[in-house]
């Protein structure tokens, strides 16, 4: 069972207290966007996902802990937890990963 | 004192008689013995039949490794436990076990005339053989193998034991409590964190246990484990946790152990029988130990051949010999000292058997120096006995000679393994060590160390000196022990023996021999993976802990690569075989699934509800009076409603009240109808979609207040409801002022529907104008019912007069048969969720995941009114305009009556226009709902069909198993089209 750090708790708990909400960063565009958005460009939005191998950018939610969503990235690869950051923050760049996966190891 | 009994041996064992009982037969043992020991000091080496060829089977370990002496443990009724090591069995004054497998007994086993035709049954054998004719597999094949393979028969009755399970945490844990892990403890205790050291043993020690003359620090190795034992317990920081095995070992050092409470005394009942512990470590060090390998030599499974250590094992743990003259085969330095220690107790070793042409000096000379026999670069050819080993034959290749050596015991020693199987299933890496001719442990992926022989560090001083330094200290230990040596693999012995006649065996437990993995090869099975599963080698319940290595030797030399390109097979967890017991703990009976029951729940069950599950929550079904079946209760449910007055308990609906400046805002995003508007009082029917266009849940909404709204749910459906907009709050709309709040548990809800449903209210209402004119349908009011605060819907799910009576949960029962009571008048009629069905579907209701499946949009289902035109946004506004959800050719929601009114059609029949096509035939849709309608006296069906309203008043088809119906498509409105009901006065 994977420790989970959640940015609003500011705690590690347990993973049975968190649920996987799917990628992160994936932006729902607003009512004028959608109305100029191409059928192509409306299902990419809603179907179509990254298939990550290492580092995937991805949202849980602490639903049996504070309730709230955040942002996580994950290694695919050795299922283990690089960072956690509050939502509504920017996509991680590969350098704050890169220090992030330090400080870890 | 048993004949076999050593005095001034055994570390683990007092001086206690303790009887027990082994196929039927009483025995005597002493305190500290396990079933394996005290029955080699009574002289029983025979103590199973093997797996397929039901060949006698001795002991071949001491530990848990044990593949071959499996018995079942018989406390009685619902305690029978099969498939127990003999080697791990502590036992008790009164303890019954009784060996598996055999019959009629284990001397004479009919079973085993498998071993003559042992020809034929090579690996792969039940894939080639039985596949033919088709129809004798399960009625001949099947019963027979089963009788005659296996292990232990399954417990026939409930196990009436607790089962307990807990939560730990500490610092470091240790895995193991040999010289490592307790050099470790030792050091680690000083550092102040919380320590834990566990160990599947009663006894703490390890190796020191199995060792004789072995000093440390100038003290005898017993003396100083005794004096480091107290010095952990008296440590507040450390706990020491013996007859715990750690089974798995995952993610984020979580790490799985099974205790064995009361498996060593008598039957305890209501005390917990063991106890499954998870543990959260900081770090975890494993120091797991070693395990010895047997040689694959012809006739290596006779009764009284093991491994040299575990002979070494019973002589010191337990003051057991194994024998009173033994051979000894090895092409490892680490026997001779075994063979040396069991001299000095005087069994008689009848000669060393090397397969090296040159074993190191030193130990060849300490044995000519005790006059023993040293055979080099010989094997043993084969053994002879029938259920015990009374002599072998070994043979020298380069001589050609062959000599017949009398013994009672064989201890081999193919060198060691290190143990990864908790490192790997930690995902840490492995890598071959040519010097060990094994596997050890590389690069770790959990906070996680390796020490001891598990890492390779083989000998007492180095284990001692590594667990030392991984729990953070810098000593070094004077030890005096026997050099632990070096040795030498073979990927095969040589035999004059052709290869057909030979029974090497590497894998005891599940019957493999060299020959079958062998076979294997040139069958083409390449990869070790599939080499394991065709042979079934490392798949019995030892999972290989003795044969793996053996197995991937051969399998290496066949398939001519070297063996770490081979790679080697998964560990998976559990280590050890759990009991069901251990993963179930508490939640057993009705803490397995827990039942969700409403407030008026226990009224149901005393007023002869018949129950169905939906979801976790427990619903009453019907209410059947004497001598009614469910037709004819749901029958009467539905007249009596319609007719006067029905009553239904609707608490588990999902709630959530939406709160907040912008509530109306949220409520415009969430769903598809328009809710500005609505005011104060007023309630709308509303309508969820998922992003994609397609129904998501549906339920009526009040609004209490501007900024407030009492949102329903379906019963299956409110958590997900609730998910999905705190997701969309917390992410997408987060410029909004709103709170959500689950309060599907705070309402009891109560639905009275039928003509007489506002005379019955209007005694027991405070406060509200209940009158059409104040009080109209779809609207609602708050104030008091029966004395308590009551939020009051005027709604209807049934197309009678309705009223939802939402009341502080706690007083759902009072109010419920306060109800009962006042509309005895009425005739008043308690209805299940089937009657409740039918009335709905009367009215052509939809039920969301019934008439809908999660590819329905709101206009397939005939709701289209329900989907605002003027918001600019809301939730899956954007894919209703998607090509595919605006094509021709979508099922559509309609309504389905059989030309022969009798006929209820099955949910879930398929749909055709023609039904004497070809098959396969093309299916236009399917039944959703369907019943019989007392109201109607006919059946009636609702269904999703492909251009379904284009198809309205036309005759389509519902061919079923003999028969086909005829149905016509017509509107899903099958009673009171107008509505005219709801206003009834």
């Amino acid at each position: 069972m994977l420790e989970i750090h959640c940015p609003y708790c500011d705690e590690k708990r347990p993973e049975l207290e968190f649920a996987y909400a799917g990628e992160a960063h994936i932006l729902r565009p607003d009512a004028k966007e959608q109305a100029a958005m191409s059928d192509e460009d409306w299902a990419k939005y809603l179907f179509i996902r990254d298939n990550v191998r290492g580092e995937h950018a991805e949202r849980w939610w602490h639903n049996a802990g504070c309730n709230m969503f955040f942002n996580a990235i994950r290694d695919t690869v050795s299922d283990k937890f690089v960072m956690t950051y509050k939502m509504g923050l920017p996509r991680r760049t590969p350098a704050q990963i890169e220090k992030a996966r330090k400080a870890k190891s | 004192m048993s004949a076999f009994r050593k005095s001034g041996r055994g570390h683990g064992v007092g001086t206690k008689a303790v009887s027990f009982s082994f196929d039927g037969q009483s025995y005597q043992g002493v305190e500290g013995d396990t079933v394996a020991s005290a029955l080699l000091a009574n002289g029983v080496h025979l103590m199973g039949r093997s797996f397929k060829y039901h060949r006698p089977r001795g002991v071949v370990g001491a530990g848990s490794e044990e593949p071959n002496a499996l018995i079942t443990v018989d406390c009685g009724t619902g305690r029978v436990t099969p498939n127990v090591r003999a080697t791990t069995q502590e036992i008790y004054d009164g303890l019954t076990v009784r060996s598996q497998n055999s019959y009629p007994d284990l001397k004479f086993d009919l079973g085993a005339f498998n071993n003559v035709f042992s020809m034929f049954f090579p690996a792969g054998f039940y894939n080639k053989t039985f596949m033919w004719p088709k129809g004798f597999w399960d009625k001949v094949y099947e019963p027979f193998i089963r009788n005659l393979a296996g292990l232990g028969p399954a417990p026939e009755a409930d196990d009436p034991d607790v089962y307990a399970s807990s939560y730990g945490h500490c610092d470091i844990l240790i895995v193991g409590a040999g010289p490592a892990g307790i050099a470790a403890a030792l050091s680690a205790a000083k550092k102040g964190g919380r320590v834990i050291l566990a160990d599947e043993n009663p006894d703490l020690g390890g190796s020191l246990l199995s060792t004789a003359g072995v000093e440390i620090e100038g003290q005898p190795a017993e003396k100083w484990l005794a004096k480091s034992l107290r010095a952990l317990e008296k440590s507040d920081n450390v706990t020491l946790m013996p007859r715990m095995t750690a089974i798995g070992y995952f993610h984020d050092n979580f790490v799985a152990l099974s205790e064995r409470l009361t498996h060593h005394k008598k039957t305890q009942p209501g005390k917990a029988r063991e106890e499954l512990h998870r543990i959260r470590a900081g770090q975890v060090i494993l120091a797991q130990g070693g395990i010895e390998r047997p040689l694959v030599f012809n006739g290596n499974d006779k009764p009284g051949v093991m491994l040299a250590s575990a002979a070494h094992t019973y002589l010191n743990r337990y003051g057991v010999a194994v024998g009173k003259e033994a051979v000894v085969f090895t092409s490892h330095d680490s026997a001779y000292h075994a063979a040396f220690d069991l001299a000095d107790a005087n069994i008689r070793i009848a000669a060393i058997v090397d397969a090296r042409d040159a074993p190191n000096a030193s130990v060849i000379a300490e044995a000519n120096r005790r006059g023993i026999d040293v055979k080099t670069g010989a094997v043993i050819s084969k053994t002879f006995g029938k259920l015990r080993v009374s002599a072998v034959e070994v043979y020298e290749p380069k001589l050609g000679a062959k000599t017949k050596v009398g013994c009672d015991a064989v201890l081999m020693s193919g060198g060691w393994t290190p143990s990864l199987h908790l490192w790997s299933h930690s995902k840490g890496g492995i890598k071959w060590s040519p010097a060990l001719s094994a596997y050890v442990p590389d690069e770790a992926n959990e906070n996680a160390i390796c020490v001891g022989a598990c890492n390779g560090d083989f000998g007492i001083a180095e284990a001692l000196s590594a667990g030392n330094k991984a729990g953070g200290g810098r000593k070094s230990f004077a030890v005096t022990e026997p050099e632990f040596g070096t040795g030498e693999v073979f990927n095969s012995l040589p035999n004059y023996i052709t290869e057909t006649k030979q029974k090497s065996f590497v894998d005891f437990q599940n019957d493999v021999t060299e020959k079958d993995i062998k076979l294997a090869v040139r069958e083409g099975f390449k990869s070790i993976e599939h080499v394991k599963r065709y042979t079934t080698n490392g798949m019995a319940t030892d999972q290989g802990k003795t044969s793996n290595l053996n197995a991937l030797e051969i399998a290496s030399k066949a398939v001519g690569k070297p063996i770490e390109k081979v790679g080697l097979t998964t560990f998976r967890p559990p280590y050890t075989p759990t009991t069901f017991g251990t993963f179930v703990g508490y939640r057993d009976g009705e803490l397995f699934d827990p039942t969700r029951k409403t407030s008026i729940d226990p009224w149901a069950d005393e007023n002869g509800a018949v129950f169905e599950p939906v979801g976790i929550w427990r619903r009453a079904w019907y209410f059947p009076k004497a001598g009614e079946d469910m037709h004819a209760a749901v029958a009467r449910e539905c007249k009596a409603t319609r007719d006067s007055l029905g009553i239904f308990d609707a608490s588990t609906l999902g709630k959530i009240e939406v709160v907040g400046p912008d509530a109306a805002k949220f409520m415009n995003l969430m769903y598809t109808n328009p809710w500005s508007a609505l005011p104060v009082g007023g309630c709308r029917y509303g309508l969820m979609c998922r992003d994609d266009g397609y129904i998501y849940d549906d339920g009526v909404v009040g609004r209490m207040a501007e900024d407030r709204f009492h949102v329903t749910t379906t019963t299956g459906g409110a958590p997900r409801v609730y998910r999905h907009m705190e997701d969309y709050l917390q992410t997408e709309f987060q410029h909004l002022d709103v709170w959500l709040t689950s309060t599907t548990e705070q309402w009891a809800v109560i639905a009275i529907n039928g003509p007489n449903a506002r005379k019955l209210i209007a005694p027991l209402v405070e406060g509200i104008d209940l009158s059409p004119e104040a009080f109209p349908h779809m609207t609602l009011r708050e104030g008091m019912i029966c004395g308590v605060p009551t939020r009051l819907f005027r709604v209807s799910f049934t197309g009678e007069l309705g009223f939802e009576i939402n009341v502080p949960s706690h007083y759902g029962r009072a109010v419920w048969e306060a109800l009962i009571e006042a509309g005895q008048q009425y005739d008043i009629c308690p209805y299940g969720t089937e009657t409740m069905h039918v009335l709905r579907a009367e009215k052509g209701f939809i039920i969301v995941g019934q008439d809908t499946d999660g590819t329905v949009t709101a206009h397939d289902a005939g709701m289209s009114w329900a989907v605002s035109k003027k918001k600019k946004d809301f939730v899956g506004k954007r894919s209703l305009a998607r090509p595919d959800l605006v094509a021709d050719g979508r099922k559509q929601l309609v309504g389905l009556l059989t030309e022969d009114a009798n006929v209820v059609l099955e949910e879930g029949a398929q749909i055709v226009d023609d039904p004497n096509q070809p098959i396969p035939m093309d299916m236009l849709g399917h039944v959703t709902s369907s019943y019989w309608s007392e109201t109607l006296g006919r059946s009636i069906a609702m269904a999703v069909v492909r251009d379904g309203l284009s198809h309205m008043d036309s005759t389509l088809h519902v061919p079923i198993a003999d028969t086909v119906h005829k149905v016509k498509v017509v509107k899903p409105v099958f009673y009171d089209p107008k509505g005219e009901r709801l206003n009834a006065v």
